[in-house]
């Protein structure tokens, strides 16, 4: 005989006031009509019959307060309970005790939160003997790569503001279109919010979106659906519908172009569970990695720098150049110093390690590549042979890139440090305009240089 | 009031279903409503977490617009009030109740809630819970099917409350810029949260919040199942035949609160209880039913009782079914 409960209207209700009973016993009821208001300090809310049949007994009087959540108020004769077993009364708890059991259930219980599993990067591909280097700019590096995903699956497409006829606001996309035609290479209104969602819901459909963003500064209006619909997509589903989806564009600071254009976005997303987040440095590392980000099932956000795109690296001529996410690169072997960064800040750390080596300093210079999954395995190893830790980066210092690793490093390695971890970030103000201002506001080799000396007490 | 009117336009010449069809949409409807109820109390006993939106009432909307659409092809999107969705797409009760009550059978593995289901066989892609979010993704869904001309439309579901984010209209204007094979439902359910429309909206006729951008649009009376099915085989068709986006706004109304802890002060008792006496989309089927002799009340309650034992056996499953193993915490993160 289904049993009618004191229900429960919100999560934190416990108990309220019977207020008042519309039906009486005898009455006859079906599903939807309102059987009695009920009362908490909050609210007013009726409670609704869900089986039919008729009223039998009330077992709790109007106007009674305190009444707990699922104690019993009334019960209900099933229409053919006779007949057969009523049919919604068997999940219809019989007796307050019954209750008590499958709402206990509820209340998570205090197993051991298990172990994060470890990110197991793959080592950087061999590559043949004596194979040919070819000297690209980071640009030229980033257009092969897309050209060539482009070239092995039509469901890549590429879409963002001016990256079709006008061949990209920085040239990313220069020749795209010619080779792959407008159904591919699409030239987007100034919509951020509206194209991205567009670009997460052609990627549920299978299709592999590569995002242009301007600047990542204006990606800032689509935030929500990098992060609610395309990060989160894979957990809420159970699993089962993935957003394989690259959004890329240039990061952090350009130059002279003020706050709002010059902004390093490295921490905010890599703190996003459910994304990869890659920032390169090299000409080679870009191709390799944004092949790899095209490739990737997971959403992946790339993070260019405007300043970096006309610099030139050697890239290996192979037909396949794929680079392993979430691997770093030991730049420079060494034992004294361990210096790590990433993009734009590997400039000033490489010009740094170059006048420290120049000094006598033995530096080990790490490049991050990617900072989720982040390779801390490899920064840490560093530091247990070199026993110090500087970090560069252009972002703000308050819960940057930098903090995380040297909370990492201080977990892990604490006993192997010889003197506290320093960061060289950008400053914790707005980028400023003046070209005397901006410039105090970004890191600088010299204070990468100040930072080393006074991690080996070196004056 | 101006929705009042508009609730019920003069409806003429009414399309006619057949016995078929309208025995299908009795029982669809009948589902959606037997389910949200059990959801409701069930919510009521502490067995389902967090918020919990109930379709109570909108049947006819999620139905007959289904009916219109080739099921398993056609894709379908929308926000938080998803369960009719679902149910009416095909999904599995028992996966949908079992992910209400969070437990490892639930479609998503417990690991979505109430808002978060989603199904590639079927083609359903949400349940999404940024209010407007999914008319983005939606669109995308359409540019998808534009991509690989596959002669499919994409469907995307969302409230009048929704109708005022500004990522609705960047869509719109993608939609029609691409000529992109989609259907915009407005469910006007005449509140968002606890906000009625007039107090909401500029241009209260939500159907041409596409004239800027050149989608045509219609008010459609979204309590009767049959007038939401011609207007759908409409939009549909404009879609598929490559015409680009069409919008429908459904005349609705919620008979529960915005979620189970509503108490729908904004309201009076009055509106509700004459929206479910006099427009109720079940009762309406149900009559006409009786009356054109396509079934008894016998035959009728026969159904009553299959589907009750559907709700039942769901209800049963998802307070029987385990929660997720601890060891699902860390899964599902990164695609392989």
């Amino acid at each position: 005989m289904p049993t009618i409960l004191m229900p429960a209207l919100s999560p934190t209700m416990e108990e309220g006031k019977l207020a008042k009973w519309l039906v009486k016993v005898g009455d006859t009821v079906k599903p939807g009509d309102v059987l009695a208001e009920i009362e908490t300090d909050k609210a007013t809310m009726e409670v609704e019959s869900v089986d039919s049949g008729k009223v039998v007994d009330i077992l709790i009087a109007e106007g009674t307060e305190g009444v707990k959540v699922n104690t019993p108020i009334a019960q209900v004769q099933a229409e053919g309970e006779t007949l057969e077993a009523a049919p919604g009364a068997k999940s219809a708890p019989e007796t307050a005790e019954a209750t008590a059991v499958p709402a206990a259930e509820t209340v998570p219980s205090m197993a051991a939160v298990p172990a994060a599993p470890k990110f197991e990067a793959q080592a950087d591909p061999d590559l043949p003997a004596g194979v040919e280097m070819v000297e690209m700019t980071v640009r030229q590096a980033l257009n092969e790569a897309m050209a060539e995903e482009m070239r092995r699956d039509k469901d890549i497409f590429l879409m963002g503001e001016e990256v079709a006829e006008y061949q990209g606001a920085y040239k990313i996309s220069q020749g795209l279109l010619q080779e792959f035609g407008p159904q591919r290479v699409i030239d987007t209104p100034i919509t951020e919010h509206g194209f991205a969602g567009i670009a997460v819901g052609a990627a549920f459909a299978g299709l592999r979106p590569i995002v242009e963003f301007m600047t990542w500064n204006f990606a800032m209006q689509a935030i929500d659906q990098i992060i609610n619909s395309a990060a989160k997509q894979l957990y809420m589903s159970g699993g089962q519908v993935s957003a394989p989806i690259v959004f890329r564009g240039p990061n952090g600071a350009a130059a002279r172009v003020g706050a709002q254009h010059s902004q390093d976005f490295s921490a905010w997303y890599s703190s996003v569970p459910g994304l990869y987040v890659v920032a390169p440095f090299s000409a080679a590392d870009a191709k390799g990695l944004l092949k790899a980000a095209i490739r990737s099932n997971t959403p992946v956000v790339f993070l260019e720098n405007e300043i970096l795109y006309g610099s030139t690296g050697l890239v290996p001529k192979v037909d396949d150049y794929v680079l392993p996410i979430g691997k770093a690169r030991v730049a420079r072997q060494g034992k004294d110093v361990t210096i790590v960064s990433f993009s734009m800040g590997m400039r000033y750390a490489t010009q740094a390690t170059e006048k420290l080596v120049a000094a006598g300093l033995d530096v080990e210079l790490i490049d991050l590549r990617t900072l989720r999954p982040m390779d801390s395995a490899t920064v840490i190893e560093s530091v247990k042979k070199t026993g110090r830790l500087v970090t560069v980066e252009e972002g703000w210092p308050q819960n940057g890139v930098g903090a995380e690793l040297v909370a990492r490093v201080v977990a892990e390695a604490f006993d192997y440090l010889d003197a506290p971890p320093l960061r060289v970030t950008g400053k914790d103000v707005p980028m400023p305009y003046a070209a005397n201002l901006e410039k105090l506001a970004l890191p600088s080799t010299d204070e990468v240089i100040a930072a080393v000396n006074s991690v080996t007490y070196r004056s | 009031m101006a929705r009042k009117a508009a609730a019920k336009p003069a409806q003429s010449n009414v399309p006619e279903f057949t016995k078929e069809q309208e025995l299908e949409a009795f029982r669809e409807m009948l589902l959606i409503r037997r389910f949200e109820e059990k959801a409701g109390q069930m919510y009521g006993m502490g067995l389902i977490g967090g918020f919990c939106h109930l379709y109570i009432g909108q049947e006819a909307v999620v139905t007959g617009i289904t009916m219109a659409s080739k099921k398993g092809e056609d894709a379908q999107i929308t926000g938080y009030r998803d369960h009719g969705h679902m149910l009416v797409m095909g999904l599995d009760p028992k996966g949908v109740m079992a992910e209400l009550t969070g437990r490892r059978g639930g479609l998503s593995k417990g690991k979505g809630g109430s808002m978060h289901m989603f199904s590639n066989e079927h083609r359903f892609y949400g349940g999404n819970g940024i209010v407007g979010a999914q008319v983005s993704l939606g669109t995308g869904l359409a540019f998808a099917s534009k991509y690989r001309g596959d002669n499919t439309v994409s469907i995307s579901y969302f409230g009048d409350g929704a109708s005022n984010q500004g990522q609705v209209y960047e869509s719109f204007n993608m939609a029609k810029l691409w000529n992109l094979p989609a259907v915009y439902i407005i469910e006007n359910n005449r509140y968002g949260m606890g906000t009625s429309v007039e107090r909401a909206s500029g241009q209260p006729n939500l159907s041409r919040r596409g004239e800027g951008f050149d989608i045509p649009g219609e008010q459609v009376d979204g309590m009767d199942v049959r007038l939401v099915h011609d207007a759908a085989k409409r939009a549909i068709e404009h879609a598929r035949s490559g015409k680009g986006p069409y919008i429908l706004e459904m005349l609705t109304y919620r008979y529960r609160g915005h979620s189970m802890s509503d108490p729908a002060k904004y309201r009076s008792k009055d509106e509700v209880a004459t929206m479910r006496a006099e427009r109720d989309p079940i009762e309406q089927v149900k009559n006409r039913i009786l009356e054109k002799r396509y079934g008894t009340e016998e035959s009728l309650k026969e159904i009553e009782n299959e589907i009750r034992a559907i709700v039942t056996e769901a209800a049963d499953f998802a307070t029987s079914d385990p929660e997720p193993d601890a060891s699902e915490l860390y899964t599902d993160i990164y695609a392989a």
